[in-house]
């Protein structure tokens, strides 16, 4: 007990330390802090405000968890004690990014229909996860996604291959939201770029290393009920405005709107029905086997309650995309022609991103905006939070405690490295925000879907559904495939002629989820049709078993009784 | 353990709620993803058919009307998988469980 609060202690003081040094302008920043973009000047003390009752809560709770998590089960699941209802929330809380509000509303209000295709498609992932995961991860789940896997394969080079594309996932998906995050954020509080990557890595690091799967979850509820109810607010306020007359809100749109009734129809987003569909399996698949959202499935007692959570997550998400197609359009009703949010150019103050939020002003002064520009920050402290818990589990669970100890590390030094990786990976998380600030990073967050559609969907669904998987198909196949993957995108067009500046890009097309999956997929298949080792006859063998317990519960992991 | 395991997957009971559970996720699914590729193909190959305005006097178009209906569709057939297996297949499994358990 002595020794974790030793290392406690060095851990926030190295986190101040950190803090201290990072940012050479923090006077200036914290002056900063209490005013807002320079364009209004005014102090919108409610919006600091409601910043710091989210941080004051949230650290609240951080330490309320910190004295409920001592073991591994405890720290990767919340001893496997959440509910249905609860996880539910907190999984809609994972799922929607800043990019799910802010992202969605900027696409709406610059191009109109074509913003909205990223609210229909990716919700497509959420019945598949039910009908073909939900009580399967459950009932042969523990901690992470390669424990599913390495029931019955062979641990180390299993382990090997999900922790290493798990790492690559979170690293990719949580750059996006760093630098999301900063520009947001400065733009919100006035806070300078590198202050604000300071302060996201430091209350992740607190939540997740102090608090973990518990404080994590509190912290993705609340942020799901506040961005839900914000939503609802909105979406209410600009209906009102038209007698909540849906075609009235249009017709307004169509008016404001350069394009007119261009932004009800589809403009080319999707240039060409390759793309089209290789984008559609990227969303759908890859976002059915995120591991920071799977890992979610493991925090409830039960295959019943994994159903029912996957229930209300796909309600709640389903419902915050419908609010979106209301958002994005009024976005572009109420702020498109507004000279409050508008620049000397007639450019939209803080660039589109901030066309959500300058809606909420408008339909609720500076109250609303006040409670949104806190929402917008919960939103992605929410979501780094469990990116981290996803990485330090990868870390500490699959490499730390079982390709290097060989599962002979006790529950305390697992632990212990958890926590350290947690600090890790928000360290890590400051450094690469700061790295790539002001960078184009939309194309990283095709980074993350094209690995989880490439690895971590083929291997999940052929472990549980395919008796001939053996390990040497799913190794050769999920890192041909991962190859694959990543050497596309990086001879694609975005990075090989976008930023790499070469004249054609050697591989057509923007989205090679459709062709790396494949390769995944038939490797993985024809490499174990051919493997005829004593370890494939065992592996065969071991199918039986598996099935029986991923059907019926009996032998899962259970909840922690307290 | 592995005794369990050996009786229950000799019940065959057990097959058949395998089966059927597996039938409903497949058919659901199917359906989803009909649902969904028919979306993405009409965005890519027939534009013009979703930017049609659903009645003379509105906007509103097939588009819109589409994208509402994809995300109810699916919201309505979790609903759909959730009921069932509430109300069917989880009682089976524990009937069968328990009598695996319960032999000698």
């Amino acid at each position: 007990m002595n020794r974790q609060n030793t290392f406690v202690t060095i851990a926030t003081l190295a986190l101040l330390g950190f803090a201290g040094t990072a940012s050479a302008s923090i006077g200036e920043a914290i002056h900063n802090m209490f005013t807002l973009p320079a364009n209004t000047g005014a102090i919108n003390t409610k919006a600091v405000s409601m910043f710091f009752g989210f941080v004051l809560i949230s650290l609240s709770i951080t330490v309320w968890a910190a004295k409920r998590t001592k073991s591994t089960s405890d720290f990767y699941t919340a001893g496997g004690n959440i509910g249905g209802f609860q996880n539910g929330l907190a999984i809609c809380g994972d799922w929607c990014s800043s990019a799910a509000l802010m992202g969605v509303a900027a696409l709406i209000y610059s191009t109109g229909f074509d913003g909205l295709i990223y609210s229909v498609v990716p919700f497509g992932a959420w019945p598949l996860m039910m009908f073909l995961l939900a009580d399967r991860l459950r009932n042969l789940g523990k901690y992470t996604l390669a424990d599913i896997v390495s029931l019955r394969l062979a641990r180390v080079p299993i382990r090997t291959l999900v922790a290493g594309a798990s790492l690559a996932f979170v690293v990719g998906y949580l750059i996006v939201q760093m630098v999301g995050a900063g520009t947001l954020i400065s733009n919100l509080f006035g806070l300078n770029y590198e202050m604000a990557q300071v302060i996201i890595g430091v209350l992740i690091v607190l939540y997740v290393a102090f608090g973990g799967m518990i404080a994590t979850t509190y912290v993705q509820l609340i942020k799901a009920v506040l961005l839900l109810s914000g939503a609802t607010f909105i979406v209410v306020a600009v209906l009102a405005k038209f007698g909540f007359s849906l075609n009235g809100l249009y017709q307004a749109a169509v008016d404001n709107h350069p394009l007119k009734t261009g932004v009800m129809q589809p403009g080319g987003l999707l240039p060409d029905p390759v793309n089209a569909i290789s984008c559609g399996v990227m969303l759908i698949f890859g976002g059915a086997a995120m591991p920071h959202v799977l890992m979610r499935f493991f925090t409830v007692p039960d295959a019943k309650e994994a159903r029912r959570s996957v229930a209300w997550a796909a309600t709640f998400i389903g419902y915050f995309y419908l609010l979106t197609f209301v958002i994005g359009y009024g976005a572009i009703a109420f702020v498109m022609k507004n000279p409050d949010f508008l620049d000397a150019k007639g450019i939209i103050i803080g660039g589109p991103n901030m066309a959500a939020i300058h809606l909420s002003e408008a339909m609720g002064g500076d109250l609303l905006l006040g409670f949104i520009s806190a929402v917008a920050f919960a939103t992605i402290v929410a979501v780094v939070a469990g990116l981290t818990i996803a990485g330090a589990s990868a870390i500490s669970h699959d490499i730390y405690a079982n390709i290097f100890r060989h599962g002979k590390a006790t529950d305390a030094e697992v632990v212990k490295v958890s926590r350290i990786a947690a600090l890790g990976l928000g360290v890590l998380g400051i450094v690469l925000g700061i790295a790539f600030k002001g960078q184009n990073i939309a194309y990283l967050i095709v980074l993350p879907f094209t690995i989880s559609s490439t690895v971590f969907f083929p291997v999940l669904f052929l472990t549980m559904y395919w008796r001939r998987l053996t390990t040497t198909g799913v190794v050769v196949g999920g890192w041909l495939g991962l190859a694959t993957g990543i050497l596309l995108l990086v001879v694609g067009p975005t990075i090989w002629k976008d930023i790499l500046g070469n004249a054609a890009p050697l591989f057509p097309y923007k989205y090679p989820a459709l062709f790396s999956m494949t390769v995944t997929f038939v490797t993985m298949i024809v490499v174990s049709l051919l493997d005829k080792s004593e370890r494939a006859k065992a592996e065969l063998a071991s199918f039986d078993d598996q099935f029986v317990r991923s059907q019926t519960g009996l032998g899962a992991e259970g909840a922690v009784q307290h | 353990m592995e005794d369990i395991y050996r009786r229950i997957d000799t019940d065959p009971r057990f097959h058949a709620l395998a089966r059927a559970r597996s039938r409903l996720g497949w058919t659901l699914s199917a359906a989803v993803l009909l649902a969904y590729f028919a979306f993405i193909f009409a965005i890519a190959f027939a534009p013009d058919w979703l930017a049609q305005p659903l009645h003379a006097g509105t906007v509103v178009t097939t588009g819109i009307l589409a994208g509402v209906l994809v995300i109810v569709l699916c919201v309505s057939l979790t609903g759909v998988y959730i009921w069932q297996a509430n109300r069917r297949y989880d009682g089976q499994n524990r009937a069968i469980v328990d009598d695996a358990s319960r032999a000698p």
